[in-house]
């Protein structure tokens, strides 16, 4: 059912912007942080590997950007290009899972091995 | 008579500040068409409707607009002003004219009949669409319901009830442009005040109705409506009324 559609992705994009308005705070406060003194890969990975919580931190942050940027462009593809329907969901369906996809793979290359 | 400032027939043109003539330009034509210009002695206090009615009744018989009431009750005479929409009857020249100009059109987002008249139909059928019809539950043989003023459901109806239907939220509003199926701010304004209504029994599909591509979640809260209403309602309030009230019903509810 469309409305209920719409209200579920409406929530999710509301629900998403919580945690991404979060997520954002915690990243820059680290960015911050982590270049006083210079910036280093292996200062990044000592950091990261093998800590659960960065990696927990990292893939809330990519499922959260995945899914809000995939219901982000939903919208702007039907108001600005007229890309509607069932090619339009399944084209940012699409993209949520490739952006999930690549996003987590570049969590487990930080936080693993 | 002391500082009263005084307009006699004659004096009118004299007066400092006012330029003598305003130079109007006018939509003529349809979809297709072209401005028109035209010089119009400037008045004090003078309306936007005004300057129409000079042009239709001493320069140009022609020429159509709509209006009804001329104080701001009827909501027929809005129009482009300068390139905001604006109900003409209320607005004073000084108000909006720009260095002795002013330029006329048709509501936007509407279908042109002719020269400054839009087609409103595509505005109501969404009023419609939206269900913006009371659905009462009781016969005649009933009694009346009991609604406390100050309850904060009728609180909330009653700070989006004034809306006259003028178009101007509608002909203002980027999402009507972007998607013309979009119910747009008057019509979802409408659903709410009937959604806060406690008489009315026909809620879940109202609420089915103004949700999906073309309802309340497609709002960007550019709030246009609510800056330009010249009732001074706020439809993106009611709009995210609407937006909560749909999402509480998704949540709960097994099948529609």
């Amino acid at each position: 059912m469309s409305a209920r559609r719409e209200a579920t992705l409406w929530l999710a994009q509301r629900g998403t912007a919580m945690i991404l308005a979060a997520c954002v705070v915690v990243h820059l406060a680290t960015i911050i942080f982590a270049v006083r003194g210079g910036l280093t890969a292996a200062e990044i990975l000592e950091r990261t590997r093998g800590s659960v919580a960065w990696g927990a931190f990292y893939s809330v942050f990519v499922i959260a950007s995945a899914v809000h940027g995939a219901i982000g462009l939903r919208t702007v593809a039907a108001e600005w290009l007229g890309f509607r329907g069932d090619a339009a969901e399944v084209t940012v369906t699409f993209i949520g899972f490739a952006l999930t996809v690549l996003g987590l793979r570049a969590v487990v290359a930080v936080v693993g091995g | 008579m002391g500082n009263v400032p005084e307009f006699s027939r004659n004096d009118r043109r004299e007066k400092p500040g006012l330029s003598p003539v305003l130079m109007v330009s006018v939509w003529r034509g349809a979809a297709e068409g072209a401005f028109q210009s035209f010089e119009v002695p400037r008045q004090p206090s003078q309306t936007v409707l005004d300057v129409v009615t000079y042009i239709q009744r001493n320069l140009d018989a022609t020429l159509s607009y709509r209006f009804a009431c001329r104080v701001g009750m009827c909501g027929s005479c809005a129009m482009t002003v300068n390139g905001t929409a604006r109900w003409t009857c209320r607005t004073h020249v000084d108000k909006v004219v720009v260095d002795g100009d002013l330029r006329l059109g048709p509501l936007e987002n509407l279908p042109v009949v002719k020269d400054l008249v839009a087609d409103m139909r595509p505005f109501f059928d969404k009023w419609a669409a939206a269900q913006g019809q009371f659905k009462g539950a009781k016969t005649r043989q009933e009694d009346f319901t009991r609604v406390d003023p100050r309850s904060t459901a009728r609180r909330e109806a009653d700070a989006a009830i004034e809306c006259i239907g003028c178009g101007v939220c509608y002909a203002s509003c980027d999402v009507v442009a972007w998607n013309p199926e979009y119910l747009g701010p008057a019509a979802l304004n409408r659903a709410w005040t009937l959604v806060k209504d406690v008489r009315d029994a026909g809620q879940a599909s109202r609420l089915v109705a103004v949700a999906g591509d073309a309802g309340c979640h497609s709002c960007h809260t550019h709030m246009s409506c609510t800056e330009l209403c010249p009732k001074g309602l706020s439809p993106t309030r009611s709009i995210a009324g609407l937006k909560r009230a749909t999402m509480k019903l998704a949540l709960s509810m097994e099948e529609p």
